[in-house]
């Protein structure tokens, strides 16, 4: 067996490492195995870090439900079950995502630090997406010019949000050509 | 061109000099997609994953009609299947795949453009991993022209996409815009003076994540770092590569400043040392990867400084990747056991070593 870390020399020493609550072997040569020593910056692996957010109660804030895994549906496409998503830390499909949306939320909070989608959108879908999300920033918006009683400003925000909801019932994307076809 | 000469052909992005060069080694930014109509790769069949190499295989042959793309080069789909353990391991250590591809699963391939600027790994834990290589400091072009690539091929492929979770991903910590973007950062002096561990520390109190590149992520071997953002859902991609950006000039600023506190107050100490260095590399006859790595960070340093002259400061990236040992078992065309990997590797650095002049002052 080669060392795991040079591949160079064969391995020597065999460690066991527990991280995570999960078991892990470490096969090294010698000169590696003294350099382990001398660790200059934390190992990451976004499995591990994963895991232990699935495996820790600390994921989901005090004031939220924690999921039972047995309580969540499978997925219908792929046969994915929340406790699959917990054990591999890896979703079946697409479709998972709607599956799992709820119990998957705080996860993605704890990671990110928001559970909402800014950047990029393919391009078939763009300007619905980018629609829905002026419309939405509009509401806010009109929201806070009534709470200030500020009638006039939010007269112009429900006329605009019409406008951009009359486009998304009615609005075809025929002349959002592609580029290329 | 055949897998091979790919490997052993130094990529003309690796010859130029960039911004940031002497410090910012390479940007990468790597875009996770999947395919809205498979099981994602781990629960593929492997008809499915057959399937899918077939359809990526006509949709690179249609991106290769588009203008920005082809300016790259003929993008060549290979399956890994294809592909012999050492080419695949020389890949790795090149950066042009990542170890899962290289490893595990069925039916994965690889697309790569004829100047190694843009790849896609197939059916490694995504559908695809577009990805971008530049030199130096150039994270904002990579992510363009990555996402070029993204829009041609979404002609061609309809891509997993809900409107609040972005682009979906096997793994929820890639979701979003599926946007990994990294730099590959060489911070000898840092390392040096003691303080790379407290300026790369900071880094993970704002979402950055660093490692070694040399010694598996816990060791920075060679004083190569990679720093690359961890959080890839609610931000913008312009925002991430602009983050990551900033952070990364403010290392290149103390790392500058720590150089000009070395060559102040111990001149004498580092032309010694970078002698020594140039001393054995140019001189060994025997030698591990892992001396290599750690004296040729020395070399690097002493061409950055001026100490070193007549050697271009991008042969450091060249041989870092040329003395690996999977690369130079497919240079020598067969496998070689640990004493010849270790000859080998001395004579090939003497042969790229000798030409340069050691001036120390
Ligand atoms: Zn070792
Ligand atoms: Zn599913």
């Amino acid at each position: 067996m080669q060392c795991e870390r040079c591949g160079e020399r064969p391995a020597t020493v065999h460690m066991t490492r527990i991280m995570n609550n999960k078991k892990e072997q470490i096969h090294l040569c010698a000169q590696c195995a003294r350099e382990q020593g001398e660790l200059n910056f934390e190992p990451f692996s976004v499995q591990s870090l994963l895991a232990g957010l699935l495996g820790s109660g600390f994921v989901y804030p005090a004031f939220e439900q924690k999921p039972k895994p047995e309580s969540q549906p499978i997925c219908q496409n792929c046969g994915t079950s929340f406790a699959d998503f917990t054990h591999t830390g890896r979703l079946g499909c697409a479709q998972c995502y709607e599956t799992f949306r709820e119990a998957l939320n705080p996860l993605l909070r704890r990671i990110h630090g928001s559970v909402y989608h800014t950047g990029k959108v393919p391009r078939c879908l763009g300007r619905q997406v980018h629609t829905r999300r002026g419309l939405a920033e509009l509401q806010e918006q009109l929201q806070r010019f009534i709470e200030r009683e500020e009638y006039e400003q939010a007269a112009v925000i429900r006329d605009k949000i019409r406008e951009l909801k009359r486009e998304l019932s009615g609005g075809d994307d025929s002349e959002h050509q592609k580029d290329f076809a | 061109m055949s897998i091979k000469r790919i490997l052993l052909d130094i990529p003309r992005w690796m010859q130029g000099e960039a911004e940031e060069s002497d410090i910012v080694l390479s940007s990468r930014v790597r875009l996770a997609r999947n395919m809205v109509d498979l099981p994602f790769p781990h629960l593929m069949t492997a008809a499915q994953a057959e399937t899918f190499l077939q359809r990526m295989a006509e949709a690179v042959q249609y991106v290769n009609q588009d203008d920005l793309i082809s300016q790259h080069g003929p993008m060549v789909l290979y399956r890994v299947a294809d592909i012999t353990n050492l080419e695949r391991q020389a890949l790795v250590e090149k950066h042009l795949i990542s170890p899962q591809l290289a490893t595990g699963g069925q039916n994965r391939g690889l697309v790569i453009s004829e100047d190694e600027v843009l790849s896609v790994m197939i059916n490694e834990e995504d559908h695809l991993r577009i990805q971008c290589l530049f030199a130096g400091l150039q994270l904002e072009a990579a992510w363009q022209l990555a996402s070029s690539l993204d829009d041609a091929l979404e002609n061609r492929l309809e891509f997993a996409f809900q409107e609040q979770e972005g682009y979906l991903t096997a793994c929820p910590t890639n979701v979003g815009t599926g946007l990994r973007a990294s730099v590959m950062m060489h911070i000898p002096a840092l390392v040096m003076t003691k303080q790379a561990e407290r300026i790369l520390s900071a880094l993970g109190k704002v979402g950055l994540v660093v490692r070694g590149i040399y010694g598996e992520g816990t060791q920075a071997l060679g004083n190569v770092i990679q720093v690359s953002n961890q959080v890839t859902l609610g931000q913008v991609e312009g925002e991430i590569v602009a983050n990551l950006t900033a952070a990364v000039k403010q290392i290149v600023a103390q790392e500058q400043l720590a150089r000009e506190a070395l060559m102040t107050n111990n001149r004498i100490q580092m032309a010694d040392r970078i002698g020594r260095a140039f001393g054995i590399l140019g001189n060994s006859h025997v030698i591990s990867s892992e001396e290599a790595v750690r004296l040729l960070s020395d070399v690097r340093l002493g061409i950055d400084l001026g100490f070193i002259t007549g050697l271009p400061a991008s042969v450091f990236d060249q041989l870092l990747v040329q003395t690996r040992p999977g690369y130079l078992q497919v240079l020598a065309g067969q496998e070689l056991d640990a004493l010849e990997r270790d000859v080998r590797r001395a004579q090939l650095l003497q042969s790229k070593l000798r030409s340069g002049d050691n001036m120390p002052s």
